[in-house]
C-alpha cells in the first residue's frame, strides 16, 4: 500500500510541477531557500492567511485606537449609562434615504425598578462623520489631536455607541479597542521573553547535556505539569497593589511567560540534540568552525521556523491567561483597560442580563484566539518545507 | 513491569519536591511577612491580638527562623501531620477549607476527562475512517472553535443564555434547600442536576483537543502495512480498526490522564469562579484576593501533587496497554 | 486442457485510481493464470502494476482505487468426503463485495498474502501469538487453545527457534528475518491455495533471503500451494518462478515460462530488464574488465497520460515509427506458453 501511495504522490509531485509549467520553476523550487520555501508553503493555507489578515486589522486597531474609537474610553457619560447598542438609520421619519445618522438619545425611569430607558427622539437626527472633532488625545504621546475615524458632532446628546455603553456610561466599543492594545500586546511581550528563556535555557539543555539538561528537563516536567491559570493566579495575586499600572502590566507578562518558556527550550534541545548528529554539522566542524559559529550559522537556522512555530502557538494561551486573571481582578486592574478588565463587568449574571452587549470582548478574546490558532496550524505546516 | 513502576515512582519524588518548593516560594511572595501583614490588617479592624497568641504563630511556622527551616517546618507538618497551615480568612485549618472542596473538584475533573473520552473517541476514529468527508471537516471547524474558546467565557455564555432564555440561574452544585442538609438521595439527585454543567463545559475543550490527536494518531496507523496485513486475514473493518490502529491511537488517550488533569485544574479554577461551585477554585481565589497565601500554597501543592500521581498512573497505564513501553525500546523517543 | 489444474484466472483486469489529477490506470488489461501448485512469477519496474495487481487479486485496492472491469475467476475445490476427484466451483473475485462476508472468508483462508516489510507487517503492541491465532480462529472451528497449537506447529515449520516462546514475544523482540518467517507463518496457517508473496525479502539481507526463498518453496512443495511472486528482482524469479509475467506499466508484455524468459526473451522491454542485472561472468569472462551496466533509456512516462499505440514506445530502441506509437498491439503466441505483446512478433 505504502508503494501504491509513493507511486500516487510521486505522480501528484510530478503533476503538480508540470501544471506550473516549466523546469525553471522546478530548478527554482531546487533552488528556494528555506524562508522562501515556508512562504510558498503557507501561501497554499488560505485559513491561515485570513486569519494573518484579522490579526492584522486587530493590530492596526490596538495601535491606532485613539484615533479609531469614537469616544475617550475612560470618559463616562453619566445621562447615558447602561445604553444599549445605537441603531444606525438611513431613512428618516418622512421615508427620505440618507446618509447614514443616529437619533437624538432621550432617557426616562422605568417608574417600578428605575432602570434607565432610552428611548430615540426621532425629531433630531444627527449625522454620523468621518473625521469628526472629539475628546483630544496624544496619538502614541506625541502628537496632539482631536480627530477621531468616525463618531457624531453631539456625543452628549445624540451619541454613537456601537456595542452600547457599560453601566457608568463608557462607550463599549472605544474600550474595546484601547483594551486590544494590553490584551494583545500582552502575549506579544510575553512571547518575547519566552523566546529568550526559552533560546537560552533549551540552548544550554541541549548543547552541554548531561546533569545540567537533567535538572532544567526535570524543572520543564514539573513546570508542565502545574495547572497553569492557578499557578499564574498565585503569581499575580502577590503583586503589590500600589504597583503604577505599566509596572502591573509588565509583571504580568513576565508571570505569564514563566510557564510559557517551556515548549520553546524543548523545541529547541530536541533540534541541537538532533541536529549535533548531522552530516553537515561535522563537515562543518572538519573544516574549523567554531562552535559559536556551528550553532548560530548552521544549526540555528535549521529550525528557526520551529521557534516562530512553537511561540505562535503560545500566543493563544497568553491572551487567555490575561483574560482570566484580569477577569478574576488579579491581574490588570482598572483603570486600565483591557478586555479581562472589561469582563469583570460581566461577572453578575444578573448585571449581564440587563446589559448583555458587556459581553462583546469574548467575541474578539475569542476571535483573537482562533485566529492565532488558524495562523498558527498554517506555520506548523509551512514550517516542514522538505517534507511534500 | 515492576522495576518500571519503581522507576517510575523514584523519578515523581524530584518532581513533588521541586513542587513543594514552589508552593512554599508563592506562599512567601507577598512583600513583608505574612504574620506582620495580618497583624497589621487586625489591627486597622480595630482588632488586638494576645500577644502569647502571636508568640505561639511564630513558633509554630518558624517565622523567627532561617527560611530554609521554615520549609522544612512547613513540609515536616504537611507530611507527618497533614497540617497544612491555618486560613485567616475562614479561621479555620487550611485542610478543613479544602478537602471537602477538592473532593468535588477531583471529581468534576475526572467526570469530565470520562466525558472527553466517550466523545472523543468514537468521534476520532470515526473521522480520521472518513478524512476529507463533510463530517471531518465540520468536526475539525468544531475542534477548532472548542479549543480557542475558554471554559469560562462559555460557562459565561451558558450562564446568560439560560437567564434569559430560560429563566434558570446555572450555578452551583447544589439548589439553595439542599446546600446545607446531610447527604441524602434527593441531594445527590440535585447535584446530578447540577454538576454536568461544569463536566460538559470543561469537557468541551478536551473533546476539541483529543479529537484532533485521535485523528492525526489514526491517520498515521491507518497508513501502516499491518493494517493491510490485518485486512489481508479476512478480519471485518470494524475488528480491522479496532484491534490494529485504535490499538496505538489509544495511548495518546491514556497519556490524557496525564495532560488532562492539569488542564481541568487550570481551566477548571476560572470556570468554577464563574459558576460558583463549592470547589477548590473559588476557595482559591478568595485566598488570593485576601492575601491568604497558607490556602494558596496548599492548593498550588495538593493539585500539582495529584497531577504527578495522574501522570504516573497514565505512565503505569501506558506500559501496560504498550509493551513498548515496558520493554523499553521506546526509551529517548 | 486448462480443467482442473488452473487455480487463478485473472482476465482483462482493469483497476484504475481516480485522482483529482486525472486517472492512474495501475493496472490496464491484465491477463494472468496462476496453476494449482505452481509458481508464477511477476516482474517489473515498481509503478508497473504488480502490487495493485494482487491487491485487485484480494480485493483490497486502497481507495480511490477501484476495479473498473475485467474477471478474477477462482477456482475453489469443494472436497468431497472419499470421492476420488474434488469437484471444482468458479467464483469471480472481482464481482463480490471488498469487505463482504464471502470475500473474507476467502482472504488469509484460501488466498493469503506477505508483504513487502517485516518490520511493520506486525503491529508493534500485540504479541505475534495473538496475531497468528486470529487468523485461525476466524477462519477455523478450532478452539483458542487450538490455535495456539497450529500456531506454534506452523511458526515450527518455518523454523522458528523456539517457536512456543515466541507465540508471546512481541514483534519487536524478533529479528527482520525472523519476523518474516512469523508472517509467512501467519499466511500459511490456513493451508492457503495461493500464497500472493509482494517482494517478501527485499528488505533482508541476503542470506537470510536465500533462507527465506528455500523455505517457501519446500512449503510450497509440502502444502502444495500455488504461490504468485511478485518482485523487481530478475535473480529471484530464475529462482522462485516456473511462469514469468513481465509487467510494464500496468499491462503484461511477456508472459512464457522461466526458461524460455532468460534464454529467449522477445519483448523489447524485457530484453532491456534482463540487460540490467549485474552478472558474474561478464566480469570473469571479461578478463576482470567490469562492463558497463545497461540501462534503460528514458523514464516510465507521466502515469496520468494515456500513450497511444505501444506504452513502451518512447523508451524502445526497437520501436517502429507510424506503428508503434500509434497502434496498440495485440498479444500474439510466438510459442505454445510463450506470448508477447509487442507489434516485432505479431503476425500480420
Amino acid at each position: 500500500m505504502s508503494r501504491v501511495g509513493s507511486v500516487i504522490s510521486g505522480a501528484r509531485e510530478r503533476l503538480g510541477w508540470r501544471k506550473e509549467s516549466a523546469e525553471a520553476k522546478e530548478e527554482r523550487f531546487y533552488r528556494a531557500g528555506q524562508w522562501q520555501l515556508v512562504w510558498w508553503r503557507f501561501r497554499r493555507h488560505k485559513l491561515a492567511q485570513a486569519a494573518a489578515v484579522v490579526l492584522a486589522i486587530f493590530y492596526i486597531i490596538a495601535a491606532f485606537a485613539e484615533f479609531l474609537s469614537p469616544h475617550d474610553p475612560l470618559y463616562r457619560y453619566k445621562q447615558f449609562a447602561a445604553c444599549p447598542p445605537t441603531g444606525i438609520y438611513m431613512r428618516d421619519l418622512s421615508g427620505r434615504f440618507r446618509a447614514p445618522f443616529v437619533y437624538q438619545v432621550v432617557r426616562t425611569r422605568d417608574p417600578e425598578t428605575m432602570r434607565p430607558i432610552y428611548k430615540a427622539n426621532a425629531e433630531v437626527t444627527a449625522p454620523i462623520k468621518l473625521f469628526v472633532h472629539g475628546s483630544r488625545y496624544r496619538l502614541w504621546g506625541l502628537f496632539d489631536c482631536d480627530l477621531h475615524l468616525f463618531g457624531t458632532e453631539d456625543p452628549e446628546t445624540a451619541p454613537l455607541f456601537l456595542l452600547g455603553t457599560d453601566s457608568v456610561g463608557r462607550d463599549v466599543l472605544s474600550r474595546i479597542f484601547f483594551g486590544g492594545r494590553i490584551s494583545l500586546t500582552v502575549g506579544l511581550i510575553g512571547v518575547a521573553v519566552s523566546f529568550v528563556l526559552g533560546l537560552i535555557l533549551g540552548g544550554i539543555s541541549g548543547y552541554f547535556g548531561g546533569a545540567i539538561d537533567e535538572v532544567i528537563q526535570r524543572i520543564i516536567d514539573v513546570l508542565i505539569s502545574l495547572p497553569t491559570i492557578p499557578l499564574w493566579m498565585s503569581l499575580a495575586a502577590a503583586l503589590p497593589q500600589n504597583w503604577p499600572q505599566l509596572r502591573i502590566y509588565f509583571a504580568t507578562t513576565i508571570i505569564l511567560s514563566i510557564l510559557g518558556w517551556t515548549g520553546l527550550a524543548r523545541v529547541v534541545r530536541g533540534k541541537l540534540l538532533s541536529m549535533r548528529e548531522e552530516d553537515f554539522v561535522l563537515a562543518a566542524r572538519l573544516d574549523g568552525e567554531s562552535e559559536w559559529r556551528i550553532i548560530t550559522a548552521y544549526m540555528l537556522p535549521g529550525f528557526a521556523s520551529y521557534i516562530i512555530v512553537s511561540l505562535t502557538g503560545s500566543l493563544p494561551g497568553m491572551i487567555l491567561g490575561e483574560t482570566a486573571l484580569s477577569f478574576l481582578g488579579i491581574g490588570l486592574r482598572p483603570p486600565t483597560i483591557s478586555w479581562g478588565v472589561m469582563l469583570q463587568d460581566a461577572q453578575d449574571i444578573m448585571a449581564v442580563a440587563q446589559l448583555p452587549w458587556v459581553l462583546s470582548p469574548v467575541a474578539f478574546v475569542i476571535t483573537a484566539v482562533l485566529m492565532f490558532n488558524f495562523l498558527g496550524d498554517g506555520l506548523r505546516d509551512a514550517a516542514d518545507p522538505y517534507a511534500m | 513491569m515492576a522495576s518500571y513502576i519503581v522507576k517510575r515512582i523514584i523519578r515523581m519524588i524530584p518532581q513533588v519536591f521541586l513542587i513543594s518548593i514552589l508552593a512554599f516560594i508563592i506562599i512567601q511572595l507577598p512583600p513583608g511577612d505574612y504574620l506582620t501583614e495580618h497583624l497589621n490588617r487586625l489591627r486597622q479592624s480595630g482588632r488586638q491580638q494576645d500577644e502569647v497568641e502571636i508568640r505561639r504563630w511564630v513558633q509554630m511556622y518558624g517565622l523567627d527562623r532561617p527560611m530554609y527551616e521554615q520549609y522544612l517546618k512547613w513540609i515536616t507538618n504537611i507530611v507527618f501531620r497533614l497540617d497544612f497551615g491555618y486560613t485567616f480568612q475562614w479561621n479555620k485549618s487550611v485542610r478543613e477549607v479544602i478537602a471537602s472542596r477538592m473532593g468535588y473538584t477531583l471529581a468534576i475533573a475526572l467526570f469530565s476527562a470520562v466525558f472527553t473520552w466517550v466523545v472523543a473517541l468514537p468521534i476520532g476514529i470515526f473521522v480520521a475512517v472518513k478524512q476529507y468527508s463533510i463530517a471531518d471537516y465540520f468536526f475539525t471547524l468544531l475542534g477548532f472553535i472548542g479549543l480557542a474558546v475558554p471554559g469560562f467565557l462559555l460557562a459565561m455564555v451558558v450562564m446568560y443564555v439560560s437567564y434569559t432564555q430560560f429563566g434558570v440561574k446555572v450555578g452551583g452544585l447544589f439548589s439553595v434547600e439542599y446546600q446545607l442538609q446531610p447527604w441524602s438521595w434527593a441531594k445527590f439527585v440535585d447535584l446530578l442536576g447540577h454538576i454536568w454543567i461544569p463536566i460538559v463545559i470543561l469537557g468541551i475543550n478536551g473533546t476539541a483537543g483529543l479529537i484532533r490527536t485521535m485523528r492525526a494518531t489514526m491517520l498515521d496507523e491507518l497508513r501502516k502495512q499491518y493494517v493491510l496485513v490485518a485486512r489481508a486475514k479476512g478480519l471485518s473493518e470494524l475488528k480491522v480498526l479496532l484491534r490494529y490502529p485504535v490499538r496505538i491511537a489509544i495511548n495518546p488517550f491514556i497519556s490524557t490522564i496525564g495532560w488532562l488533569l492539569p488542564w481541568f485544574f487550570s481551566g477548571g479554577t476560572v470556570v468554577e469562579i464563574v459558576l460558583n461551585l463549592p470547589t477548590a477554585g473559588p476557595a482559591l481565589w478568595r485566598a488570593l484576593m485576601g492575601q491568604d497565601m497558607y490556602l494558596a500554597g496548599s492548593y498550588i501543592l495538593i493539585s500539582g501533587t495529584l497531577v504527578a500521581i495522574g501522570s504516573l498512573i497514565s505512565d503505569i497505564l501506558l506500559a501496560v496497554v504498550d509493551p513498548r513501553v515496558r520493554f523499553g525500546s521506546l526509551e529517548g523517543q | 486442457m486448462l480443467g482442473n489444474s488452473v487455480l487463478v484466472e485473472i482476465k482483462n483486469l482493469r483497476t484504475y485510481f481516480h485522482l483529482p489529477e486525472g486517472t492512474v490506470r495501475a493496472v490496464d488489461g491484465v491477463d494472468l493464470t496462476v496453476r494449482r501448485g505452481h509458481t508464477l512469477g511477476v516482474v517489473g519496474e515498481s509503478g508497473c502494476g504488480k502490487s495493485v495487481t494482487a491487491l485487485s487479486l484480494l480485493r483490497l485496492v486502497p481507495s480511490p482505487g477501484r476495479i473498473e472491469g475485467g474477471e478474477i475467476l477462482f477456482y475453489r475445490t469443494v472436497e468431497e468426503a472419499g470421492a476420488s476427484s474434488a469437484l471444482t466451483d468458479v467464483i469471480d473475485l472481482a464481482k463480490l463485495e471488498p469487505n463482504g462476508r464471502e470475500m473474507r472468508s476467502i482472504r488469509g483462508n484460501q488466498i493469503s498474502m506477505v508483504f513487502q516489510e517485516p518490520m511493520s507487517a506486525l503491529i508493534p503492541v500485540r504479541t505475534v501469538g495473538s496475531q497468528i491465532t486470529e487468523v485461525i480462529t476466524l477462519h477455523q472451528k478450532v478452539s483458542e487453545a487450538e490455535a495456539r497449537e497450529i500456531a506454534a506447529d506452523m511458526l515450527a515449520r518455518v523454523r522458528l527457534p523456539k517457536p512456543r516462546q515466541a507465540l508471546d514475544d512481541y514483534p519487536f523482540q524478533l529479528s527482520g528475518g525472523m519476523r518474516q518467517r512469523a508472517v509467512i507463518a501467519m499466511a500459511l496457517c490456513c493451508r492457503p491455495k495461493l500464497l500472493i508473496a509482494d517482494e517478501p525479502t527485499t528488505a533482508l539481507d541476503v542470506t537470510t533471503e536465500a533462507q527465506i526463498l528455500d523455505l517457501m518453496r519446500e512449503l510450497q512443495k509440502e502444502f502444495g500451494m500455488a504461490i504468485m511472486y511478485i518482485t523487481h528482482n530478475l535473480g529471484v524469479i530464475a529462482e522462485m518462478a516456473e511462469m514469468v509475467a513481465v509487467m510494464y506499466l500496468g499491462k503484461v508484455v511477456e508472459l512464457t515460462d522461466v526458461r524460455t524468459l532468460f534464454m529467449s526473451p522477445l519483448h523489447p522491454y524485457t530484453r532491456a530488464l534482463l540487460k540490467s542485472i549485474p552478472q558474474l561472468t561478464d566480469a570473469v569472462t571479461r578478463g576482470g574488465k567490469k562492463p558497463r551496466l545497461q540501462t534503460i533509456e528514458g523514464m516510465v512516462p507521466d502515469p496520468y497520460s494515456v500513450l497511444p499505440g505501444c506504452t513502451f514506445h518512447p523508451r524502445c530502441p526497437e520501436r517502429i515509427p507510424d506503428v508503434c506509437d500509434r497502434v496498440e498491439p495485440g498479444v500474439s503466441e510466438v510459442a505454445p506458453g510463450h506470448s508477447v505483446k509487442c507489434h516485432l512478433y505479431s503476425s500480420p
